[in-house]
């Protein structure tokens, strides 16, 4: 750079930086309009300084003279109004090389395509998907092995994370197929209940993938510093942006879907085979890769989807949970133990809980609290009550018939989720009373996040073991 | 002499296609050419030139090009395009019916 437009003065290149910053901020003024904008102001700051003004009235003068930036990002957005709509696919950012964006792109593309090969992968070994017939628990089981595995290459990728270092996440998943796969189920290929089909089956289909999301997925985001409570973090608003643009993205895929069959019926052909065996499970797989891709490209970008759902449903939830407790206190009707009850309980609480976390994820830690907390400590603690009711039933059951895998790990969750609500509770009435402070809560949530992930690991490893794989 | 916004704004667009009728040109050098040209009168906001030009750009009248200026940073200059000075022609027609037609009725006024 020369000499003319970088100031040797070193306030003074603060001073520009600064404004620089601050103009960023406004999303109707993209990176080139800033540099243009800076180019115009040191321009001006050369011209004043050169007239005999010292640097930092030069400064003040340019800076009045560009003009309110309120009012110029306004401007800014009646020139550009489609700035204010983002769109959807992202422009690379000013300063980052064009070509890292197209690698990334044609990475993304190969991978998405490779999820997609993975799934009918299987078929060449006599497993094939088809509409007619029911879909083998096989692809159950390893559910998560067809994606997980490539997504995690695309963040080791993204991340630079040497390759040595990456090889370490292929135990996980290793260790994931062979107790998917060997572990000798009680009539593998039935998914209903015990005694027809197997339990800890099931269990292993609902409980892998979250183990592998965090254990894996999770270590290859945070591009292995997972002790970093704010990589950490950012891996849950990950997530919780993946759920909703995937639900995105399968909307749209249905409609495709739909569209497919309507031209074909019309003449005379019916293509079902295509929509179940090839459409939508490896639409499904690849959506996966490129709903990352979005969310890793949109983050800076778009304000963010789950705090504002948060935002909408604590209110519906905490008023549920309580209408719900009511309902039950006033009728006396005990909870029913069945596994799809106590799967739709343990959901519930997980939503409470993710609730909290994407309160806490979009909350600025110093703001005082409000009336919003109140209604996140009213639904935790009625959470709290309906957590106790499921597990005092479950323990019934089980101090009655005995100890069942699905019993256990109903238990276990419950128990697991017990513990983050009272202590979530706790913080949160210290954080209310002003005796504590929210970061010590959004610190606890994040602390508890691997706990989550352990117990799910338990279950695939040694549950199918310890209940004789029945 | 404090001219009023209204004014200012629509008389933006003739003048950034007639600076650059005169030669290509890039943002400051265009906020000075204007406060010469007007002898000071007319006092613009710098930042507010810039969504001027853009919307210019976008319009079609002018087109933008990134290259390296004479102190080694990028900067982006400003070309009226063809449709540029069609539309500072037909700015200037109008400009100048407004013109003759105020002149007239003042000059009335100083014969009367």
């Amino acid at each position: 750079m020369h000499s003319m437009t970088t100031f040797a003065d070193q306030p003074l290149e603060e001073q520009i930086a600064q404004w620089r910053n601050y103009l960023r901020r406004r999303q109707a003024v993209h990176g080139p309009d800033v540099e243009e904008l800076e180019g115009h102001l040191r321009d001006q700051l050369a011209a004043l300084t050169e007239a005999g003004l010292a640097a930092d009235e030069a400064f003040l003068v340019a800076v009045k003279r560009m003009g309110n930036l309120d009012a110029l990002s306004r401007e800014f957005a009646r020139a550009h109004s489609e700035r204010l709509w983002k769109q959807l696919v992202v422009a690379p950012e000013a300063d980052a090389p064009a070509n890292t964006s197209r690698t990334e792109i044609l990475v993304v593309l190969s991978l998405a395509l490779a999820a997609g090969l993975a799934v009918k992968l299987p078929a060449l070994f006599g497993l094939p998907l088809s509409p007619e017939e029911e879909v083998p628990p096989f692809y159950f089981r390893n559910a998560s092995l067809f994606v997980f595995p490539l997504l995690t290459v695309y963040f080791l990728w993204k991340r630079g994370v040497n390759a040595v270092s990456g090889l370490w996440l292929a135990l996980p998943f290793t260790a994931a197929a062979v107790v998917a796969n060997v572990f000798p189920f009680h009539n593998p290929e039935r998914l209903d209940n015990f005694p027809v089909g197997s339990d800890t089956q099931v269990l292993t289909v609902l409980h892998l993938p979250i183990a592998l999301w965090v254990m894996a997925v999770g270590v290859a985001y945070v591009g292995g510093r997972w002790f970093s409570s704010g990589r950490r973090m950012d891996f849950v608003r990950f997530s919780g942006e993946l759920a909703i643009y995937y639900v995105l993205i399968a909307l749209g895929g249905g409609v495709v879907a739909a569209f497919t069959a309507m031209l074909f019926s019309a003449i005379d052909m019916n293509p079902a085979w295509f929509i179940g065996g090839w459409l939508i499970p490896c639409g499904a797989a690849g959506a996966v890769i490129i709903g990352s891709w979005l969310v890793e490209a949109k983050q800076s970008v778009i304000e963010n989807m789950a705090p504002v759902l948060t935002r909408l449903f604590t209110p519906l939830f905490t008023i549920l949970l309580l209408v719900f407790l009511v309902t039950m206190a006033w009728t006396g009707s005990p909870i029913n133990v069945k596994r799809e009850v106590l799967i739709g309980f343990d959901l519930l609480l997980v939503v409470v809980v993710g609730l909290v976390l994407y309160a806490a994820s979009a909350r600025d830690p110093q703001a005082p609290p409000d009336f919003f907390d109140g209604l996140q400590l009213l639904l935790v603690v009625s959470a709290l009550v309906v957590d106790g009711v499921t597990l005092a039933a479950i323990a019934a059951r089980i101090s009655e018939f005995g100890f069942t895998p699905n019993r256990v790990a109903a238990l276990g969750e419950n128990l697991i989720l017990l513990v983050n609500l009272t202590w979530s509770a706790w913080l949160y009435m210290r954080f209310m009373r002003h005796r504590g402070s929210f970061a010590d809560l959004e610190r606890w949530q994040i602390a508890y996040l691997p706990v989550y992930a352990i117990w799910a690991a338990l279950v695939v490893v040694i549950f199918p073991p310890v209940f004789g794989y029945r | 002499m404090d001219m009023s916004k209204d004014l200012v704004a629509a008389s933006a667009t003739p003048l950034v296609l007639a600076i650059l009728a005169e030669g290509d040109s890039y943002g400051y050098a265009i906020i000075k050419r204007v406060a010469e040209l007007s002898g000071g009168h007319l006092q613009w906001t710098d930042g507010m030139l810039y969504p001027v030009l853009h919307r210019l750009e976008r319009q079609g009248y002018v087109a933008a090009k990134w290259a390296a200026s004479e102190n080694g940073r990028r900067r982006k200059y400003y070309r009226i395009s063809k449709e540029g000075r069609a539309h500072l022609a037909a700015q200037r027609e109008q400009w100048k019916a407004v013109d003759g037609t105020l002149r007239g009725i003042w000059m009335q006024a100083c014969t009367v």
